[in-house]
């Protein structure tokens, strides 16, 4: 459950870079971890984002855990169906889940964000 | 069950006081008054009396059931304390009497009962001066650590931070930060504080250092004396979640050992009825160096033996609680001291103790017991092995209330996987003790042989098992949403 | 050994399958350096022995007093029922209902009891108690630091000095600045109000009836404060806004309140009951227990604890507040007294000591140099300006067994000679007559 056209951060967030612009969400794992989702919390559109900082939380029932971005930019878009059907993360984390998309500054996503390989290996961990 | 506004029947009365001379609009203007009565429901008396008996036949408490629930104490409540309580000389005083000078005198009794519960708990503990204001357990743990940032700032001291073991239950650090601290999470070992991991997070920003004894796996921290000395070392402070008191009560004084501050539960180890979640009373203990910082009012003694409220505390952090803390609650616990005494107080910390060492040795072999030494009050078990086979924590604690038992405290602390946490309290009988064992071993059993049977349990209970999900997702809060 | 019900036999018993010799083995892991350097308390006492302590204790109070004394803590009727039901064990002795299906009763009394408080102040949702109505202030001015992201409190002077000396303890640590705008001769000074509230400003708190028991109707200063962004909080008094216009129509975004009035004892000063409610959007800053409906598997209704990832035990730091224990006894006291006085009995009660205060105030206001602090709407209470030191005139009457209020003069400067005068529906038109004449006398 680790899709090989992603990159990911330790904190469990995914990143898919579609030109100068980062979708983002929680992984597979991040999901499964916390539970049914009852509640998401994102940014605005237009609110700055800041690699490695808290942008918004989940929280389940008996869990709850922040969102860190995984770059630096501008919320251009979120996913305003979570609001209503947080489950959506929990059923497709990569395609119905995803939470925000945020214009890169600069365009490129910041160092520091893991392959595929390297998110696989510190679930091995 | 139906709600008792689905059981309104417009134009009802219950118990209607009398009719006013005149009504709100002859002295109030209309804009002021609201348009239409608030929609109570419209019972009789009787209505009332059924719908909660109704409601309090679905309830377990400890007046019915064992309610071995971890690190909450549930003990019997002596009833002489309810009456105690309830003397018209008690429930009748106004709190602002105590406020004017001329009727001093009229809250007297009163006063000693604060002022001889501040004396006999800091006997109790070995601290210096307590306040009783605090109105639960964590907000004593405010007030303490206010005490502690009032120190710092007293001295010039520049702290920003609190350390909390991972063990912490979860008011300690919360409680951190409420009073502006960040909160630094140390690692256990062996159930332990550990002195190394405690060293490196100790620095020169750190104000104090949070920790229950026996920790919140009913063991007793071995390296205190180390705790201590690390902690005053960087000039920090130690403090003591006293939730745990009714395993040393006649054992150890934490101020003797060096504690500096030290919130008690009074709904937990002095026997106050819990209530269905409160009120509690949550008073705080304090060394000699921080009692100029202790909330207000103080009660005094003076000379000629009379009482009176002190407010000149300078460097006070100032008030609390509206008044002199849950008074009826303190009342309760301060008759309850005087019903045990020395003899008998030192007694409930050994009977707690054995039984919680009854219970875990007759459990030893029949699940995990990640502790398995001499425990105080409590000790944890972890249904790690049954979770493999599809039973977990839950399911245990679920399928005892279909015995009739209370659960355990289940997934705390949060450093022991699949957690059951068992406080069987001093007055509970080998009986029931025995009774509550051999269900347990039962359930375990089942476990093995059958654990499909546990998955849905409770099955006894007016309802099964609940869609938490569902409800945090739908957020039906009141009868309207 | 009271409480402890084992025989000397079954101690020795399970001492043996602990595997010690002695109740003392059991505290090996208590070092004999720290074994305590003295536990000099006093013999146990028997039951009578302590009952008879402590009723010698509650007859050196005096409480056989004529009582005009209010402040936000009145000494309303308290239907029988309420102590028959409150000490029923299966609710007084539960703990906080985590485990749902053994708990249905306390879940579904407090999803009630949220219930009738938000039908109460109008408001969307309540949670299930905090302290009292102090530490609910300071939690409503929390939520909204929290929801604006700012960090300026405007409080207003006509809020109770308890709650204001309360929020300033509260906020010593947090890098909150508070604001106290000055009251306007015992009323809300609302222009001052709106000109407080800045685009820093979180929170803007008012009461009603405020502290000098005048009434209010803040739907234009609510207004104001939504288009500033600023979170309106409202402070009430449970038996009178069953009269009142409510703090939902004025447009609050949190109510709070004291909850003594509905069916606690005065007792000293507690336990009391924090009543928090609010409007749906900012239910998820609530601190504290909240209740709700839900099903099991069957679909059957049930009750659960919810919105817990709010809370101490899930978010640890970052929770919306350290409450774990409230006054859930408390809240349940309130709920059976709302039950039982119902919309016509809670209205009664309040019009009764409405109409009761205004005899009280004509009657002062007519003694020489005698006048109300304000000339402005009042309910239960009021505030009179006496031509003399209000505390000496309350000492005085005192000593001869009446107590005509509260003197205001260490509460606000230069209010030396104003007396806080509060009936209920308990007070008496003789007792108001005793009032008049003694003060009378007195001046
Ligand atoms: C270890 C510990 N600390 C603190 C608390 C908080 O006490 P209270 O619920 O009275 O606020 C508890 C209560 O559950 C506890 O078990």
């Amino acid at each position: 459950m680790i899709p090989d056209d992603l990159l990911y951060t330790k904190t469990h967030e995914w990143v898919r870079m579609e030109d100068d612009e980062a979708v983002v969400g929680i992984t597979h794992f991040a999901q499964s971890q916390l539970g049914d989702l009852t509640f998401v919390e994102l940014p605005k559109v237009g609110d700055t984002v800041t690699a490695g900082e808290e942008m918004g939380s989940v929280e389940s029932v008996k869990a709850a855990s922040e969102i860190y971005s995984p770059v630096d930019g501008e919320v251009v878009a979120v996913n305003e169906e979570l609001a209503d059907t947080p489950e959506a993360i929990n059923e497709d984390p990569y395609g119905e889940g995803w939470m925000v998309r945020v214009r890169v500054t600069g365009g490129q996503p910041s160092d520091g964000l893991l392959t595929p390989e390297e998110y696989a290996e510190l679930l091995e961990e | 069950m139906r709600t008792i506004f689905a059981k309104s029947v417009p134009g009802r009365a219950g118990t209607l006081p009398d009719a006013p001379a005149a009504p709100a609009a002859a002295h109030l203007p209309q804009d002021l008054l609201r348009p239409a009565a608030p929609r109570l429901p419209e019972v009789s008396e009787l209505d009332v009396m059924r719908h909660v008996s109704e409601l309090s036949r679905r309830n377990f408490g400890v007046d019915t059931n064992f309610y071995p629930l971890g690190s909450c104490t549930m003990k019997y409540n002596p009833r002489f304390m309810e009456y105690v309580a309830s003397l018209d000389g008690f429930t009748k005083l106004h709190p602002l009497m105590a406020q004017l000078r001329g009727a001093g005198h009229f809250t007297q009794g009163a006063l000693e009962v604060l002022y001889e519960t501040e004396r006999l708990l800091c006997e109790i503990t070995g601290m210096a001066a307590f306040t009783l204001h605090p109105m639960a357990g964590a907000h004593g743990e405010l007030t303490g650590v206010m005490c502690i940032a009032a120190y710092h700032r007293d001295k010039g001291n520049h702290k920003t931070k609190v350390i909390c073991p991972d063990s912490a239950h979860g008011t300690n650090p919360a409680t951190a930060a409420l009073a502006g601290y960040d909160v630094v999470n140390i690692a256990s070992v062996d159930g332990m504080i550990d002195p190394e991991h405690l060293e490196n997070a100790l620095d020169d920003d750190v104000a104090a250092v949070m920790m229950t004894c026996p920790n919140t796996l009913g063991l007793f921290e071995h390296h205190l004396d180390r705790i201590v000395a690390l902690t005053h070392a960087k000039d920090a402070l130690l403090y003591y979640d006293g939730a745990n008191l009714n395993a040393i009560l006649g054992k150890m004084r934490v101020g003797d050992v060096g504690f500096d501050v030290v919130h008690l539960n009074l709904h937990k180890t002095f026997a106050t009825p819990h209530g269905a979640g409160g009120p509690g009373a949550g008073p705080v203990g304090v060394a000699e160096r921080l009692a100029p910082f202790l909330p207000i009012s103080r009660v005094v003694k003076l000379k000629d033996g009379r009482f009176f409220l002190d407010y000149d505390y300078p460097k006070s952090i100032g008030y609390m609680a509206p008044f002199y803390g849950n008074f009826g609650v303190v009342l309760k616990a301060y008759a309850y001291i005087l019903r045990q005494g020395r003899e008998g107080l030192t007694r409930v910390s050994e009977y707690a103790v054995l039984n919680a060492n009854y219970m875990r040795k007759r459990l030893e072999s029949h699940v995990e017991i990640p502790y398995d030494r001499i425990c105080m009050h409590e000790f944890v078990a972890s249904a790690v092995a049954q979770a493999k086979r599809g039973v977990k924590a839950l399911d245990v604690a679920k399928a005892l209330l279909d015995k009739g038992h209370h659960a355990p405290t289940v997934y705390f602390p949060l450093i022991v996987k699949e957690c059951l946490m068992f406080e069987p309290t001093e007055t509970e009988s080998r009986e029931t003790l025995d009774r509550f064992v051999d269900d347990l071993i039962d359930i375990l059993t089942l476990a093995e042989s059958d654990p499909a049977a546990l998955q849905h349990a409770p099955h006894t209970t007016p309802v099964g098992r609940l869609d938490e999900t569902k409800a945090a997702r739908d957020m039906i809060l009141t009868d309207d949403a | 050994m009271p409480y402890i019900p084992h025989t000397p036999e079954q101690t020795q018993e399970m001492l043996k399958v602990v595997g010690v010799a002695s109740l003392e083995a059991l505290f090996q892991d208590i070092p004999a350096s720290m074994r305590p350097r003295s536990f000099n308390l006093p013999d146990g006492m028997s039951e009578h022995a302590v009952c008879a302590r402590l009723e010698e204790l509650a007859r050196a109070n005096k409480t056989d007093v004529i009582s005009f004394l209010g402040g936000g803590f009145y000494d309303h009727h308290i239907p029988a029922i309420v102590d028959a039901l409150s000490s029923r064990g299966e609710f007084l002795t539960a703990y906080t209902p985590y485990q749902a299906e053994a708990s249905q009763g306390s879940l579904q009394a407090i999803f009630e009891y949220q219930t009738a408080v938000c039908r109460l102040l109008d408001m969307d949702c309540a949670n299930a108690s905090v302290y009292d109505g102090g530490s609910a202030l300071f939690e409503a001015c929390m939520m909204a630091v929290r929801a604006t992201k700012r960090s300026r409190l405007v409080v207003d002077e006509c809020l109770s000095p308890i709650y204001r000396t309360m929020l300033a303890t509260y906020t010593t640590n947090l890098q909150l600045e508070l604001v106290t705008v000055p009251h306007g001769g015992g009323v809300s000074n609302v222009q001052a109000l709106v000109d407080a509230m800045d685009d820093r400003t979180a929170a803007m708190v008012v009461q009603n009836p405020t502290f000098f028991g005048t009434i209010h109707d803040y739907t234009a200063l609510f207004a104001q404060a939504k288009a500033k962004g600023v979170v309106s909080v409202l402070a009430a008094y449970p038996v009178l806004q069953s009269i009142l216009k409510t703090p939902g129509q004025m447009g609050a975004d949190v109510a709070v309140a004291e909850g003594q009035s509905l069916g606690l004892p005065l007792s000293f000063g507690g336990p009391y009951l924090g009543i928090m409610t609010c409007s749906r959007d900012l239910v998820r800053q609530m601190p504290g227990r909240i209740v709700g409906r839900t099903v099991d598997h069957q679909g059957r209704t049930g009750y659960v604890l919810t919105l817990q990832a709010r809370e101490q035990h899930i978010r640890r730091a970052k929770a919306t507040s350290n409450i774990c224990s409230n006054q859930a006894l408390c809240a349940f006291r309130a709920y059976v007294t709302l039950c039982v006085l119902g919309p016509q009995g809670l209205a009664r009660m309040a019009e009764d000591a409405v109409d009761k205060a205004h005899y009280a105030a004509t009657r002062l206001a007519a003694l020489p140099g005698v006048r109300l602090l304000a000339d402005a709407p009042f309910g239960n209470e009021f505030a009179v300006v006496l031509p003399k030191n209000a505390h000496e005139v309350v000492d005085k009457c005192a000593s001869r067994g009446l107590v005509p209020g509260f003197p205001l003069g260490g509460y606000y400067a230069g209010m030396e000679h104003v007396l806080l005068v509060a009936c209920t529906e308990k007070t008496s038109r003789e007792q108001i007559g005793h009032l008049a004449e003694m003060v009378g006398g007195m001046l």
